[in-house]
Protein backbone atom coordinates (compact mmCIF):
# COMPACT_ATOMS: atom_id res chain seq x y z
CA UNK A 1 0.00 0.00 0.00
CA UNK A 2 2.99 2.23 0.49
CA UNK A 3 2.13 4.50 3.40
CA UNK A 4 4.66 4.22 6.21
CA UNK A 5 3.47 4.04 9.79
CA UNK A 6 4.75 7.18 11.48
CA UNK A 7 7.01 7.24 14.54
CA UNK A 8 6.59 10.46 16.48
CA UNK A 9 8.77 11.44 19.44
CA UNK A 10 7.06 13.82 21.85
CA UNK A 11 8.78 16.53 23.88
CA UNK A 12 7.30 18.16 26.95
CA UNK A 13 8.35 21.79 27.00
CA UNK A 14 8.09 24.02 30.08
CA UNK A 15 8.99 27.69 29.68
CA UNK A 16 11.06 26.91 26.60
CA UNK A 17 12.98 23.98 28.06
CA UNK A 18 12.59 20.26 27.54
CA UNK A 19 11.49 18.63 30.78
CA UNK A 20 11.01 15.05 31.95
CA UNK A 21 14.68 14.67 31.17
CA UNK A 22 16.37 13.77 27.95
CA UNK A 23 19.62 11.83 28.20
CA UNK A 24 21.64 11.94 25.05
CA UNK A 25 25.36 11.90 25.31
CA UNK A 26 25.92 13.53 21.95
CA UNK A 27 24.10 16.79 22.46
CA UNK A 28 25.46 19.65 24.49
CA UNK A 29 22.23 20.85 26.04
CA UNK A 30 19.56 18.20 26.51
CA UNK A 31 17.16 20.86 27.76
CA UNK A 32 17.26 22.73 24.48
CA UNK A 33 14.29 21.76 22.32
CA UNK A 34 16.14 22.75 19.15
CA UNK A 35 19.04 20.40 19.85
CA UNK A 36 16.74 17.55 20.77
CA UNK A 37 14.56 18.10 17.70
CA UNK A 38 17.61 18.18 15.47
CA UNK A 39 18.75 14.89 16.93
CA UNK A 40 15.38 13.22 16.33
CA UNK A 41 15.31 14.55 12.80
CA UNK A 42 18.75 13.05 12.15
CA UNK A 43 17.59 9.72 13.54
CA UNK A 44 14.69 9.66 11.10
CA UNK A 45 11.67 10.79 13.13
CA UNK A 46 8.63 11.15 10.85
CA UNK A 47 7.25 14.11 12.80
CA UNK A 48 7.93 15.79 16.14
CA UNK A 49 5.30 16.81 18.67
CA UNK A 50 5.85 19.50 21.29
CA UNK A 51 3.61 19.55 24.29
CA UNK A 52 3.73 22.93 26.01
CA UNK A 53 3.15 22.46 29.72
CA UNK A 54 4.11 25.98 30.74
CA UNK A 55 1.89 26.97 33.63
CA UNK A 56 2.82 30.61 34.22
CA UNK A 57 1.10 32.89 31.75
CA UNK A 58 3.99 35.34 31.41
CA UNK A 59 6.16 32.60 29.94
CA UNK A 60 3.65 31.23 27.47
CA UNK A 61 5.25 32.97 24.52
CA UNK A 62 8.40 30.93 24.94
CA UNK A 63 6.88 28.02 23.00
CA UNK A 64 6.44 30.34 20.01
CA UNK A 65 10.17 31.02 19.99
CA UNK A 66 10.89 27.32 20.35
CA UNK A 67 8.75 26.51 17.33
CA UNK A 68 10.32 29.31 15.29
CA UNK A 69 13.81 28.11 16.08
CA UNK A 70 13.05 24.45 15.37
CA UNK A 71 11.12 25.18 12.16
CA UNK A 72 14.07 27.12 10.78
CA UNK A 73 16.25 24.05 10.68
CA UNK A 74 14.18 20.91 11.03
CA UNK A 75 12.21 20.11 7.90
CA UNK A 76 9.70 17.49 8.98
CA UNK A 77 6.16 18.10 10.27
CA UNK A 78 5.92 19.78 13.67
CA UNK A 79 2.88 19.58 15.94
CA UNK A 80 2.33 21.80 18.97
CA UNK A 81 -0.15 21.07 21.74
CA UNK A 82 -0.92 22.57 25.12
CA UNK A 83 -2.73 25.81 25.79
CA UNK A 84 -4.42 26.10 22.39
CA UNK A 85 -7.68 27.80 23.36
CA UNK A 86 -8.62 30.17 20.56
CA UNK A 87 -8.09 30.63 16.84
CA UNK A 88 -5.47 33.29 17.66
CA UNK A 89 -3.42 30.62 19.43
CA UNK A 90 -3.65 28.40 16.35
CA UNK A 91 -2.62 31.26 14.09
CA UNK A 92 0.33 32.14 16.31
CA UNK A 93 1.64 28.57 16.22
CA UNK A 94 1.18 28.17 12.48
CA UNK A 95 2.91 31.49 11.84
CA UNK A 96 5.77 30.39 14.05
CA UNK A 97 6.23 27.36 11.78
CA UNK A 98 4.07 24.63 13.30
CA UNK A 99 2.35 22.41 10.75
CA UNK A 100 -0.37 21.20 13.08
CA UNK A 101 -1.76 22.18 16.44
CA UNK A 102 -3.32 19.78 18.91
CA UNK A 103 -6.48 20.98 20.64
CA UNK A 104 -7.44 19.15 23.80
CA UNK A 105 -9.34 20.68 26.72
CA UNK A 106 -10.61 23.64 24.71
CA UNK A 107 -12.37 21.25 22.33
CA UNK A 108 -14.24 19.65 25.21
CA UNK A 109 -15.41 22.96 26.62
CA UNK A 110 -16.17 24.48 23.24
CA UNK A 111 -16.50 21.91 20.44
CA UNK A 112 -17.37 24.67 17.96
CA UNK A 113 -13.79 25.87 18.33
CA UNK A 114 -12.67 22.80 16.39
CA UNK A 115 -15.10 23.59 13.60
CA UNK A 116 -13.97 27.22 13.49
CA UNK A 117 -10.32 26.26 13.45
CA UNK A 118 -10.71 23.68 10.67
CA UNK A 119 -12.85 26.08 8.62
CA UNK A 120 -10.27 28.78 8.89
CA UNK A 121 -7.01 26.87 8.70
CA UNK A 122 -7.95 23.57 7.06
CA UNK A 123 -8.38 20.10 8.51
CA UNK A 124 -4.79 19.17 7.74
CA UNK A 125 -3.45 21.30 10.58
CA UNK A 126 -5.98 20.56 13.31
CA UNK A 127 -5.31 17.57 15.55
CA UNK A 128 -7.77 16.80 18.32
CA UNK A 129 -6.06 15.34 21.37
CA UNK A 130 -8.20 12.93 23.36
CA UNK A 131 -7.29 11.78 26.87
CA UNK A 132 -9.37 8.69 27.52
CA UNK A 133 -9.78 6.52 30.58
CA UNK A 134 -11.49 3.16 30.84
CA UNK A 135 -14.62 3.50 32.98
CA UNK A 136 -16.27 0.11 32.44
CA UNK A 137 -16.16 -2.59 35.10
CA UNK A 138 -14.30 -5.83 34.66
CA UNK A 139 -17.12 -7.87 33.15
CA UNK A 140 -18.78 -5.05 31.24
CA UNK A 141 -18.27 -4.24 27.59
CA UNK A 142 -15.38 -1.78 27.36
CA UNK A 143 -16.17 1.90 27.61
CA UNK A 144 -13.88 4.91 27.81
CA UNK A 145 -14.52 8.48 28.83
CA UNK A 146 -12.81 11.76 28.06
CA UNK A 147 -10.84 13.32 30.88
CA UNK A 148 -9.40 16.83 30.93
CA UNK A 149 -6.70 18.61 32.93
CA UNK A 150 -4.13 15.93 32.43
CA UNK A 151 -6.56 13.13 33.19
CA UNK A 152 -7.81 14.52 36.49
CA UNK A 153 -11.27 15.74 35.52
CA UNK A 154 -13.93 13.40 34.17
CA UNK A 155 -16.38 14.81 31.64
CA UNK A 156 -18.84 11.98 31.23
CA UNK A 157 -18.27 12.07 27.46
CA UNK A 158 -17.85 8.73 25.68
CA UNK A 159 -14.46 8.63 23.96
CA UNK A 160 -15.59 6.82 20.79
CA UNK A 161 -18.56 9.10 20.25
CA UNK A 162 -16.32 12.09 20.88
CA UNK A 163 -13.75 10.95 18.32
CA UNK A 164 -16.54 10.57 15.74
CA UNK A 165 -17.88 14.00 16.53
CA UNK A 166 -14.47 15.65 16.26
CA UNK A 167 -13.92 13.98 12.88
CA UNK A 168 -17.29 15.33 11.75
CA UNK A 169 -16.23 18.78 12.90
CA UNK A 170 -13.31 18.58 10.52
CA UNK A 171 -10.39 17.41 12.66
CA UNK A 172 -7.63 16.08 10.42
CA UNK A 173 -6.23 13.62 12.91
CA UNK A 174 -6.72 12.27 16.42
CA UNK A 175 -3.99 12.03 19.04
CA UNK A 176 -5.32 9.39 21.40
CA UNK A 177 -3.78 9.01 24.85
CA UNK A 178 -4.80 6.31 27.29
CA UNK A 179 -4.67 7.90 30.73
CA UNK A 180 -4.61 4.41 32.23
CA UNK A 181 -1.41 3.59 30.37
CA UNK A 182 0.36 6.95 30.26
CA UNK A 183 3.69 6.59 32.08
CA UNK A 184 3.20 2.88 32.86
CA UNK A 185 5.48 1.46 30.14
CA UNK A 186 3.19 -1.58 29.80
CA UNK A 187 2.01 -0.76 26.29
CA UNK A 188 -0.87 1.06 24.60
CA UNK A 189 -4.50 0.36 25.47
CA UNK A 190 -4.92 -1.59 22.23
CA UNK A 191 -8.64 -2.11 22.58
CA UNK A 192 -9.18 1.63 22.92
CA UNK A 193 -6.85 2.41 20.02
CA UNK A 194 -8.55 -0.07 17.71
CA UNK A 195 -12.03 1.07 18.67
CA UNK A 196 -11.23 4.71 17.89
CA UNK A 197 -9.28 3.90 14.74
CA UNK A 198 -12.22 1.89 13.38
CA UNK A 199 -14.73 4.56 14.39
CA UNK A 200 -13.23 7.37 12.29
CA UNK A 201 -11.94 7.80 8.77
CA UNK A 202 -9.13 10.16 9.83
CA UNK A 203 -5.70 8.97 11.03
CA UNK A 204 -5.21 8.06 14.70
CA UNK A 205 -1.97 8.48 16.64
CA UNK A 206 -1.65 6.07 19.56
CA UNK A 207 -0.07 7.43 22.73
CA UNK A 208 0.48 6.42 26.33
CA UNK A 209 2.30 3.42 27.72
CA UNK A 210 5.20 2.63 25.41
CA UNK A 211 7.98 0.86 27.30
CA UNK A 212 9.53 -1.34 24.63
CA UNK A 213 9.66 -1.61 20.87
CA UNK A 214 7.16 -4.45 20.66
CA UNK A 215 4.56 -2.02 22.02
CA UNK A 216 4.98 0.10 18.90
CA UNK A 217 4.39 -2.95 16.73
CA UNK A 218 1.30 -3.88 18.75
CA UNK A 219 -0.02 -0.33 18.43
CA UNK A 220 -0.06 -0.44 14.64
CA UNK A 221 -0.87 -4.12 14.14
CA UNK A 222 -3.41 -4.80 16.88
CA UNK A 223 -4.35 -1.21 17.70
CA UNK A 224 -4.62 -0.34 13.98
CA UNK A 225 -3.03 3.03 14.70
CA UNK A 226 -1.70 5.09 11.80
CA UNK A 227 1.10 6.53 13.89
CA UNK A 228 2.67 5.92 17.28
CA UNK A 229 3.87 8.54 19.70
CA UNK A 230 6.36 7.96 22.49
CA UNK A 231 8.46 10.06 24.81
CA UNK A 232 10.60 8.36 27.39
CA UNK A 233 11.91 5.39 25.40
CA UNK A 234 13.47 7.84 22.96
CA UNK A 235 14.51 10.54 25.43
CA UNK A 236 16.53 8.23 27.58
CA UNK A 237 18.22 6.83 24.52
CA UNK A 238 16.96 3.38 25.43
CA UNK A 239 16.25 3.10 21.73
CA UNK A 240 16.97 5.42 18.87
CA UNK A 241 14.27 6.19 16.33
CA UNK A 242 16.31 4.23 13.81
CA UNK A 243 16.38 1.14 16.03
CA UNK A 244 12.65 1.42 16.56
CA UNK A 245 12.04 1.58 12.83
CA UNK A 246 14.30 -1.34 12.05
CA UNK A 247 12.48 -3.39 14.67
CA UNK A 248 9.10 -2.46 13.20
CA UNK A 249 10.25 -3.35 9.72
CA UNK A 250 11.45 -6.74 10.93
CA UNK A 251 7.98 -7.34 12.32
CA UNK A 252 6.48 -6.58 8.94
CA UNK A 253 5.44 -2.97 9.58
CA UNK A 254 6.06 -0.54 6.75
CA UNK A 255 8.26 2.35 7.92
CA UNK A 256 10.36 5.09 6.36
CA UNK A 257 14.01 4.08 6.71
CA UNK B 1 20.44 39.17 -6.34
CA UNK B 2 18.29 36.43 -7.83
CA UNK B 3 14.79 36.41 -6.37
CA UNK B 4 12.46 33.52 -5.71
CA UNK B 5 8.89 34.58 -5.03
CA UNK B 6 6.81 32.37 -2.75
CA UNK B 7 3.24 33.30 -3.61
CA UNK B 8 1.30 34.25 -0.48
CA UNK B 9 -2.46 34.30 -0.94
CA UNK B 10 -3.16 33.67 2.75
CA UNK B 11 -3.73 29.94 2.24
CA UNK B 12 -1.53 28.23 4.73
CA UNK B 13 1.75 28.65 6.42
CA UNK B 14 4.47 29.65 4.00
CA UNK B 15 7.17 30.10 6.56
CA UNK B 16 8.37 26.53 6.26
CA UNK B 17 8.49 26.76 2.49
CA UNK B 18 10.58 29.92 2.52
CA UNK B 19 12.83 28.65 5.35
CA UNK B 20 13.47 25.40 3.52
CA UNK B 21 14.42 27.21 0.31
CA UNK B 22 16.68 29.59 2.22
CA UNK B 23 18.25 26.54 3.83
CA UNK B 24 19.32 25.08 0.47
CA UNK B 25 19.91 28.18 -1.65
CA UNK B 26 22.95 30.43 -1.61
CA UNK B 27 22.86 33.99 -2.84
CA UNK B 28 19.14 33.90 -3.46
CA UNK B 29 16.56 36.25 -2.03
CA UNK B 30 13.37 34.46 -1.01
CA UNK B 31 10.35 36.74 -0.74
CA UNK B 32 6.95 35.67 0.52
CA UNK B 33 4.62 37.97 -1.35
CA UNK B 34 1.13 38.63 -2.71
CA UNK B 35 2.36 41.52 -4.85
CA UNK B 36 1.82 40.88 -8.56
CA UNK B 37 4.80 43.02 -9.64
CA UNK B 38 7.17 41.24 -7.27
CA UNK B 39 5.99 37.88 -8.60
CA UNK B 40 6.26 39.09 -12.20
CA UNK B 41 9.83 40.28 -11.61
CA UNK B 42 11.04 37.21 -9.73
CA UNK B 43 13.44 34.84 -11.46
CA UNK B 44 11.43 31.83 -10.29
CA UNK B 45 8.15 31.23 -8.51
CA UNK B 46 7.02 28.80 -5.84
CA UNK B 47 3.27 28.39 -5.57
CA UNK B 48 2.22 26.59 -2.36
CA UNK B 49 -1.20 26.33 -0.78
CA UNK B 50 -3.28 24.41 1.72
CA UNK B 51 -6.93 24.24 2.54
CA UNK B 52 -10.05 23.90 0.46
CA UNK B 53 -10.20 24.45 -3.31
CA UNK B 54 -12.97 27.05 -3.17
CA UNK B 55 -11.13 29.13 -0.56
CA UNK B 56 -7.90 28.91 -2.55
CA UNK B 57 -9.53 30.07 -5.76
CA UNK B 58 -11.33 32.90 -3.94
CA UNK B 59 -8.04 33.99 -2.36
CA UNK B 60 -6.25 33.96 -5.72
CA UNK B 61 -8.95 36.21 -7.20
CA UNK B 62 -9.11 38.44 -4.13
CA UNK B 63 -5.37 39.05 -4.30
CA UNK B 64 -5.61 39.59 -8.06
CA UNK B 65 -3.05 36.87 -8.74
CA UNK B 66 -4.66 34.74 -11.47
CA UNK B 67 -2.85 36.28 -14.43
CA UNK B 68 0.55 36.66 -12.83
CA UNK B 69 0.50 33.05 -11.55
CA UNK B 70 -0.55 31.70 -14.95
CA UNK B 71 2.10 33.81 -16.63
CA UNK B 72 4.78 32.46 -14.29
CA UNK B 73 3.55 28.90 -14.82
CA UNK B 74 3.99 29.34 -18.57
CA UNK B 75 7.24 31.27 -18.64
CA UNK B 76 9.63 30.82 -15.73
CA UNK B 77 10.86 28.10 -13.39
CA UNK B 78 7.72 27.33 -11.44
CA UNK B 79 7.15 24.93 -8.55
CA UNK B 80 3.62 24.15 -7.38
CA UNK B 81 3.16 22.46 -4.01
CA UNK B 82 0.03 20.62 -2.79
CA UNK B 83 -2.89 22.99 -3.52
CA UNK B 84 -0.45 24.81 -5.80
CA UNK B 85 -0.53 21.68 -7.98
CA UNK B 86 -4.26 21.06 -7.80
CA UNK B 87 -5.41 24.56 -8.82
CA UNK B 88 -3.47 24.27 -12.09
CA UNK B 89 -6.08 21.81 -13.35
CA UNK B 90 -9.47 22.66 -14.78
CA UNK B 91 -11.88 21.56 -12.10
CA UNK B 92 -12.11 20.05 -8.61
CA UNK B 93 -14.79 17.88 -7.03
CA UNK B 94 -14.19 19.69 -3.75
CA UNK B 95 -16.83 22.00 -2.24
CA UNK B 96 -19.53 20.62 -4.52
CA UNK B 97 -17.47 21.38 -7.62
CA UNK B 98 -14.96 24.21 -8.01
CA UNK B 99 -13.58 25.67 -11.26
CA UNK B 100 -9.79 26.02 -11.06
CA UNK B 101 -7.16 27.95 -13.03
CA UNK B 102 -7.49 25.56 -15.95
CA UNK B 103 -3.91 25.50 -17.18
CA UNK B 104 -4.20 21.73 -17.73
CA UNK B 105 -7.29 19.72 -18.68
CA UNK B 106 -8.23 17.30 -15.94
CA UNK B 107 -10.10 16.83 -12.70
CA UNK B 108 -9.14 16.93 -9.03
CA UNK B 109 -10.84 13.98 -7.31
CA UNK B 110 -11.39 12.87 -3.74
CA UNK B 111 -9.95 9.53 -2.64
CA UNK B 112 -12.75 6.98 -2.59
CA UNK B 113 -14.07 6.12 0.87
CA UNK B 114 -13.59 2.63 2.23
CA UNK B 115 -10.24 1.88 0.60
CA UNK B 116 -8.41 -0.99 2.31
CA UNK B 117 -4.90 -2.40 2.41
CA UNK B 118 -3.72 -5.44 4.38
CA UNK B 119 -7.11 -5.70 6.06
CA UNK B 120 -6.93 -2.16 7.47
CA UNK B 121 -8.92 0.83 6.36
CA UNK B 122 -6.96 3.48 4.48
CA UNK B 123 -7.55 6.78 6.19
CA UNK B 124 -8.50 10.03 4.54
CA UNK B 125 -6.68 12.42 4.54
CA UNK B 126 -3.75 10.52 3.12
CA UNK B 127 -1.27 11.71 5.73
CA UNK B 128 2.32 10.61 6.02
CA UNK B 129 5.28 9.31 4.04
CA UNK B 130 4.58 7.54 0.76
CA UNK B 131 6.74 6.43 -2.11
CA UNK B 132 7.02 8.66 -5.15
CA UNK B 133 7.70 6.61 -8.27
CA UNK B 134 8.87 8.67 -11.15
CA UNK B 135 7.98 8.33 -14.78
CA UNK B 136 11.21 9.15 -16.55
CA UNK B 137 14.07 11.44 -15.66
CA UNK B 138 13.80 15.07 -14.72
CA UNK B 139 16.37 17.56 -13.37
CA UNK B 140 14.30 17.96 -10.19
CA UNK B 141 14.79 14.27 -9.35
CA UNK B 142 18.58 14.57 -9.38
CA UNK B 143 20.22 12.83 -6.39
CA UNK B 144 16.85 11.46 -5.24
CA UNK B 145 16.23 7.71 -5.36
CA UNK B 146 13.30 6.50 -7.43
CA UNK B 147 10.64 5.39 -4.96
CA UNK B 148 11.86 7.78 -2.25
CA UNK B 149 9.28 8.68 0.41
CA UNK B 150 7.88 12.18 0.71
CA UNK B 151 5.41 13.67 3.18
CA UNK B 152 1.79 13.98 2.01
CA UNK B 153 -1.33 15.53 3.55
CA UNK B 154 -4.34 15.61 1.24
CA UNK B 155 -7.79 14.21 0.60
CA UNK B 156 -7.91 15.10 -3.11
CA UNK B 157 -5.55 14.17 -5.92
CA UNK B 158 -5.06 15.34 -9.50
CA UNK B 159 -6.14 13.32 -12.51
CA UNK B 160 -4.75 15.12 -15.59
CA UNK B 161 -6.13 14.16 -18.99
CA UNK B 162 -2.74 14.16 -20.66
CA UNK B 163 -0.77 11.17 -19.36
CA UNK B 164 2.46 12.75 -20.59
CA UNK B 165 2.06 15.41 -17.90
CA UNK B 166 2.69 12.94 -15.10
CA UNK B 167 6.21 13.07 -13.63
CA UNK B 168 5.52 10.62 -10.81
CA UNK B 169 2.83 8.45 -9.30
CA UNK B 170 2.08 7.25 -5.77
CA UNK B 171 0.05 4.32 -4.53
CA UNK B 172 -2.52 4.96 -1.83
CA UNK B 173 -5.39 2.58 -2.37
CA UNK B 174 -5.34 3.80 -5.93
CA UNK B 175 -2.36 4.92 -8.00
CA UNK B 176 -2.52 8.69 -8.43
CA UNK B 177 -0.37 11.35 -10.08
CA UNK B 178 1.84 12.82 -7.36
CA UNK B 179 3.94 15.11 -9.57
CA UNK B 180 3.52 16.75 -12.96
CA UNK B 181 6.09 18.35 -15.25
CA UNK B 182 5.91 20.38 -18.42
CA UNK B 183 8.66 22.61 -19.82
CA UNK B 184 9.41 25.18 -17.10
CA UNK B 185 6.79 23.88 -14.70
CA UNK B 186 7.01 21.24 -11.99
CA UNK B 187 4.31 20.65 -9.40
CA UNK B 188 4.00 18.11 -6.60
CA UNK B 189 1.23 16.87 -4.33
CA UNK B 190 3.61 16.19 -1.45
CA UNK B 191 5.39 18.74 0.75
CA UNK B 192 9.10 18.94 -0.10
CA UNK B 193 9.53 21.52 2.67
CA UNK B 194 8.45 18.84 5.18
CA UNK B 195 10.13 15.84 3.57
CA UNK B 196 13.51 15.92 5.33
CA UNK B 197 16.59 15.39 3.12
CA UNK B 198 14.74 14.20 0.02
CA UNK B 199 12.54 17.28 0.08
CA UNK B 200 15.46 19.64 0.58
CA UNK B 201 17.26 18.00 -2.34
CA UNK B 202 14.24 18.57 -4.59
CA UNK B 203 14.09 22.23 -3.53
CA UNK B 204 17.81 22.63 -4.19
CA UNK B 205 17.33 21.10 -7.62
CA UNK B 206 14.53 23.57 -8.30
CA UNK B 207 16.68 26.55 -7.29
CA UNK B 208 19.40 25.36 -9.70
CA UNK B 209 17.07 24.34 -12.51
CA UNK B 210 17.41 26.11 -15.85
CA UNK B 211 14.67 24.78 -18.09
Amino acid sequence: MGLAKRIIPCLDVDAGRVVKGVRFVDIRDAGDPVEVARRYDREGADEITFLDITASSDQRDTIVHVVEAVASEVFIPLTVGGGIRATEDVLRMLNAGADKVAINTAAVFNPEFVREATDRFGSQCIVVAIDAKRVSGKDEPPRWEIFTHGGRKPTGIDAIAWARRMAEYGAGEILLTSMDRDGTKIGFDLELTRAVSRAVEIPVIASGGVGKLQHLVDGVKQGEADAVLAASIFHFAEYSIGEAKRYLRKQGVEVRL
Amino acid sequence: MRTIAVVDYSMGNLRSVSKAIEHVADAVRVVVTDDADTIANAERVVFPGQGAARDCMAAIERHGLREVVLDAARNKPFLGICMGLQVLLRHSEENGGTPLLGLFPGEVRRFPSGMQANGQRLKIPHMGWSRVERRGEHPLWRDIADGERFYFVHSYHVDPEDPALSAATTDYGIRFTSAIARDNLFAVQFHPEKSADAGLTLLRNFVQWNP
